[in-house]
This record gives structure tokens, sequence and C-alpha cells, in this order.
């Protein structure tokens, strides 16, 4: 089963290389990881201090290797707090960019295609179209599929998840 | 306070942490501190001949005196020397400061000369690193690094300081005030739950076969008088790990001393038949417990360790309490109820008195006699280090500790080369103890150099080089597992030991027969100036028995050589 794990971590160098060197010598295996500078109010306003990551692992099938992720990246000196939001209320969220091959008379059927996904048309080439989709990882799924059925996509791009969590509860 | 040169802030930060003694190597990037440790007298330097053993020096240091190691290494070569010795202090939660030097910040990341990425390399052999890029980060991320070093689960830090940084003037920060480091997602637990603890008790006082299994936390929490405290009010048997030697008396009758594959029988036997497993700072390593899906089927487990990601990691813990061992020990021989000595206890004993080690009394220089012969002339009261082997797991079983931190062992990571620079440290932590580094003719070749170190120190260490021509306890497992093809264990090529020591100044001595041993051992203990090498020339083919194969269980134990006709 996948987890969403997120991580407030301190934006020093290096901590990137830390988190997922433990995962490397540990044999855990990261989906995808998501990282950026953050703000975090529940700790400390600074927009220079912090970075959030989201990674997603794979348990396979075995409960006490998210226990043990858990635990072991606690330890991680530049991990100021962690949480598992596998199953919390969540907004999760990711991005993709399909650069397909489109000729000039296709184009009002990739619109849309678009539209129906609440996609954007983010680039207009001679024979390529470059659609920006964004929203949960299964909506990002589904339009791949869907535009890959119909036109051959030339190059795809996706950001990790990035999730936050709902109402006044913290990530 | 005034700005003062970043080389003087380090040492400055060093004597403020309680450092007396510096286990180093200079070089390039380095002379600068060591220009500024020229005029430092209150900081002892020991110019070690390698990296790794001046990381290991460090750590017997540490080991022996309770307080945080350092030691020093150039940039390059001799930082990427160190990482053995990180990764023995990794492995076995000793705490050691290590800084290092770096090429300057505008010729990293240009294959400069002697420039190596070693907080890149060190990571997974750290508790925590840090490249210092900024002069104004320098003291504070010292501090840190001994903090991060002693607390919690205690480990090796370390510090890589670029020469431009170490030799830029800093304005000096009072420890603990505006401007110190920042440690806000490090909080070491402390206290235990008291509703945990509380659990224990009652699943102590409910157990019929109890058994107390004691590891190197107990030590590093100076939690051994507690632990004691708990084995008497509640007549508990004791087992302890290589690195929790002496956490409980092994010259107790509680104690049934180590389990696990090249332990005492008893000590198996008493902890895979118990109902009840106490593990205070021990880890369920596989050579504990090999098997672990046939390991102490019966027992619950409570499980006491400073170190979260501990419980629950080898073997499910019923109740798991995270926090100080000495404190949550504390807490809970105050509310234990008292146990009284029952059947098992009994039955322990009869079986100890069933299946003793064995300590061959016949013609020949065994190894077992030899550890045995140091026990009784050291009255159990020497430090003792040890390399990896054979040797090491004779010694674990015969040299039995009384106390905490006198016997220094390379446990998880088993890394050869180990005892002859941890009995260096130990020796500069204890000058007038006894130490004596238990070694084999493989093991004292990979850190022999530093007999140079010990003479100049003039420290009295004494090497007991078991030699029997052999990596032995490879050649062991050839016999055993592999049908006597020896492959690669040889070791054809040994030197005279007691001319090399000779050579170096120190003493040295061969040893061929029986008689000799007690001679020689008593000897050693008069030279009080320099280092003894003394080369037990002992039987070649002697096997370390009991033995539970890698992986195996209890059940699969060889109490003595398969090919034996039992007696001796």
């Amino acid at each position: 089963m996948k987890h969403t794990i997120a991580a407030l971590v301190n934006n020093r160098p290096g901590v990137l290389a830390k988190v997922s060197g433990l995962f490397a010598r540990r044999g855990y295996n990261i989906d995808s990881l998501a990282v950026g500078p953050t703000i975090d109010a529940a700790h400390d306003g600074d927009e220079q201090k912090y970075s959030r990551m989201t990674i997603v692992v794979d348990d396979e099938g075995d409960p006490r290797i998210m226990d043990q992720i858990e635990k072991q990246l606690g330890k991680l000196v530049d991990v100021v707090h962690i949480s598992d939001h596998t199953r919390a209320d969540v907004v999760r969220r990711e991005l993709a960019m399909i650069k397909i091959d489109c000729p000039p008379d296709k184009r009002p059927e990739v619109v849309a295609i678009c539209q129906a996904f609440r996609a954007q048309i983010d680039d207009i080439g001679r024979e390529t179209v470059i659609i920006q989709v964004t929203g949960a990882p299964e909506k990002v799924d589904g339009m791949v599929q869907v535009v890959g059925a119909t036109y051959p996509i030339r190059e795809l791009v996706r950001t990790g998840r990035v999730v936050l969590a709902r109402g006044e509860r913290g990530t | 306070m005034p700005k003062i040169k970043g080389t003087k802030a380090v040492l400055e930060v060093l004597k403020e942490q309680g450092v007396k003694v510096i286990f180093g190597i200079p070089g390039g990037v380095m002379i600068p501190l060591y220009d500024a440790l020229y005029d430092e007298p209150a900081l002892k330097h020991v110019l070690m001949r390698h990296e790794q053993a001046a990381a290991m020096a460090a750590e017997g240091y540490a080991r022996r005196s309770g307080t945080v190691g350092v030691c020093f290494a150039t940039s390059g070569p001799g930082a990427t020397n160190l990482v053995t010795g990180l990764a023995n202090a990794m492995m076995d939660s000793i705490p050691i400061v290590a800084v290092t030097g770096q090429v300057r910040t505008t010729a990293i990341g240009r294959d400069s000369f002697q420039e190596a990425d070693v907080t890149g390399i060190t990571i997974p052999v750290t508790k925590n690193n840090r490249l210092v890029k900024r002069p104004e980060d320098l003291i504070p991320t010292l501090r840190e690094a001994f903090y991060v070093a002693r607390t919690g689960r205690p480990g090796p830090c370390l510090v890589d300081m670029p020469m431009d940084v170490s030799t830029a003037e800093v304005e000096w920060i009072a420890p603990g005030g505006n401007g110190d480091y920042d440690l806000e997602g490090y909080a070491p637990p402390s206290d235990g739950d008291p509703e945990l603890i509380e659990q224990a008790a009652k699943l102590i006082a409910l157990s019929r076969r109890p058994i107390l299994y004691l590891g190197g936390g107990v030590v590093s929490a100076g939690a051994s008088p507690e632990a004691r405290a708990l084995a008497r009010k509640c007549n508990l048997y004791v087992v302890n790990t290589l690195i929790g030697k002496g956490a409980y008396p092994e010259t107790d009758p509680q104690s049934l001393g180590m389990p696990g594959m090249h332990g005492t029988t008893y000590a198996s036997y008493g902890i895979q038949h118990s109902d009840l497993i106490i593990a205070i700072g021990a880890r369920f390593d596989d050579r504990v417990t090999g098997d672990l899906s046939t390991f102490a089927p019966e027992a619950k487990i409570i499980h006491i360790d400073i170190d979260p990601a501990e419980i629950g990691k080898n073997r499910a813990a019923d109740v798991g309490i995270v926090g100080d061992a000495k404190r949550v020990l504390a807490a809970l021989v105050e509310i234990v109820p008292e146990r009284a000595r029952g059947e098992w206890e009994d039955h322990l004993d009869e079986y100890r008195a069933e299946h003793p080690l064995w300590i061959p009394a016949c013609e020949g220089v065994y190894p077992q006699y030899v550890i045995d012969q140091i026990f009784q002339l050291t009255n159990g009261d020497a430090v003792v280090t040890t390399e990896v082997g054979q040797h090491q797991m004779w010694a674990a079983q015969l040299y039995r500790a009384k106390e905490p931190r006198q016997f220094l062992s390379s446990g998880g990571l088993g890394a050869m080369g180990y005892g002859f620079p941890a009995a260096i440290g130990a020796q500069m932590a204890s000058p007038e103890a006894v130490v004596f580094d238990i070694a084999g003719d493989g093991s004292i070749q990979m850190n022999i150099q530093e007999l140079a170190t010990a003479v100049y120190e003039k420290l009295p260490v004494k090497v007991a080089i078991l030699n029997n021509g052999y990596l032995g306890m490879v050649r062991q497992w050839q016999e055993l597992l592999f049908d006597r093809r020896y492959s690669g264990v040889e070791l054809s090529g040994n030197p005279d030991f007691a001319a090399v020591a000779k050579a170096y100044g120190a003493e040295g001595r061969t040893i061929t027969t029986r008689d000799e041993v007690r001679p020689a051992l008593e000897w050693s203990l008069g030279i009080t100036d320099r280092p003894v090498f003394l080369d037990f020339h002992t039987v070649a083919e002697e096997c370390v028995f009991p033995m539970i194969p890698a992986g195996k269980s209890f059940r699969d134990i060889m109490e003595k050589h398969p090919a034996s006709k039992g007696g001796d």
C-alpha cells in the first residue's frame, strides 16, 4: 500500500540527501518526493527556515516498514515534524505537463478534452501542444491515459504528490 | 568578547565542552588549526599514525571516560580514512566528534587537491554532520555536534571546516546565548511513560521465567546501578550483549553472560526459554537472536530504549518504553513488586553447571587458557579491548567484566583493527588502569602502526596476540560449514611480532608453550612505560564454541566440535 508522508525539515544544505539517503540505505521505496521552501506558523513563521517534503512510499504490504520509516526519519536532526497522511483528510495534488503531437486541425478536440479535465493548454507549437493538468493523482493518471490513447505523447513530466491537511489541523 | 580567529574559536569550544585529549593527524588545510593548538597546553594532542585509528582511539577514550571523544583529520584522504571509525561509532552508539578540514569554500566542487565530499560520504555513518560554510556558523555548529553526539542515543558527529572558514575572524558567542545552535527537530527522550512502566512492573510480577537482557544502552545511560537494583529486587537472571558487558557484573551468580552466536550455552538457553525478556538498551541484534522467527517463542517482551526506532524493529514489544534507561529503570525499580527466586532460577543454575565453558587443561597454548590467565592475573579488573574474530568471542566468554566501561569491543560493525587504537584511547582516559588488547594475528596488523603512537606516549598497553596463523573465524566457518576448504585465510606472511614491537621501541615476547603463558603475562604487567606485544603461538585450528550458525536457532547450537567424542 502507498503512504503519503509529510515532513517539515530545516531548509539547509544536505537535508534532501540525508532524507533520500535514509530511504536508500534502509531499502525503502520512494514513489515520489516533492520538496520546496515553506512557511509553517505552528513552528516559526520565518520563510527561509523550513522546507516541506511530501514523500510517497510503498510499504510492500508490511505495516512495520511505515513504523520504521517514520521513526528513522524522526531521528534525523534536521527533521522537525513528520506525519503520515495516508488516511487523513487532506488535499492531495499533483501536476503534470504532457507534450503531445497535435496537428493544427486536431486542436479543437484537444481543447475539449482539456475542458473536461479542467486542464489547460500552456503552449501551442506547429505540431505540438503542451497540456497542463493539476489535481488528485487519479485525475492526473486519467488525463494522461485519455490523451495518450488518442495522441502520441512526446514528453511527459509529473511533479510528485503534495498534500496539505484540511481545516485547522496541521500537515 | 572581541573577534577571534576561527581556529582559536574551535579550541575554545572544545575546552568549554570539557575536551582534554584530541586524537588526530594534521594535513594541508589543518595547519592553521594545528598552529592554534601549538599555544594550547590545556588540550593534549595525540598524534596517531592513521586516521582510522584516530577515530577508534577517540572511541576508546569516549567509552572508557564516559565523555565525548574527539578526533581531527585533514581534508580528502584524512577524512575518508575516518569512515570505518565513524561507522563503528554509529553502530555501537559511541559519542565522538570528528573535526575535518576541507578545502576553501571557493575551491569546493572543483575536484581540488585533497578535496572529498566528506559530509556526503559520511551521512550514513554519522548521527549528524555539517559542512560549515560561513564563519559565523562555526561556533554554534561545533557546540551542536557535541550536544547531538552525547545526548539521546549517542553517536558520532562530524564537522567539516573549510580552510577559509577556520581562518576567518569570528564573533565569540556565549554558550546557550542568542545565536547559538537551534535544534528544533531534536528532542532526546527522557522519562518513560509512567503507565507503560506500570505495565512493565505487572508483566514482571506475572512472569515465571524472566530474563533481564542488558545492552550497551545501559552503559551509555549510566544505568548500571539501576539495572543491578532491578535484578536484585526481582531476583532476575541477567544476560548481556557484547557491548553491554559489565552493565551487570558477569562474575555474579545471577549473570549468565552473553547469549547468541558465540555466547554461553546457558545464556542462550535462558533467553530462548524465558517467558519474559526485559530488554534494556539492547536491539535484538541477529548475533543475539539468530533466526528471529524461532527466537524465544514464548517470551513476552518489555523493551526499554532511548531510540524509538529500536522498539519493534526486530522483535515486536508487548510493552515498549521510550526513555532514558537510568530514569525508566529508577521508576521501575521503585514500583515493581519484589519477586522471589523460583524454580526457573534453580533450573538455570543446574543447566549452567551441566554446560560450562571449556578451558582446555591439556598441553599446548590454548587461546581460552591465555584469556583465562589474563582474567586471573588481573583479578578481572583490567580494561580489555578486543579486535574482531575468534579471540574476541573467547574474550567475551572468558574475560568476565565486573564494571561498565571495562570491556571495549567492536560489536555492530565488527571492525578488525579496533582493539589497539581503542586501547590507546582507553589508556589515555585511565592512565593508571591495566589495559589489555586481546588481539588476533590478523586483526593486529590492521592498525599495527599505532605502536609508534603508544611508544611515543609511553602507554603501557598490553597486546595479547592469539596467533594461530589464520584469519581464525573465517577459517572456523570454512572448517565447519564449507568442508574445510580454506580459502584466503592463511596468514603465512606474518612477521615476528615481538621483533616488530622491539623495532618500534616497545617490548615483545614470543610464547610457544603453556608453561610460558603465565610468566610472560606477569612480566608484561611489570612494564609501565611502553607497550608490550605478547605473541602467543596458539593451537592453530581451535574453534570457538558454543556456536549457533548464522540464521539458525538455539536448537542448532554446537556446544563442541561436531567431530569430537565428548569430554576433554
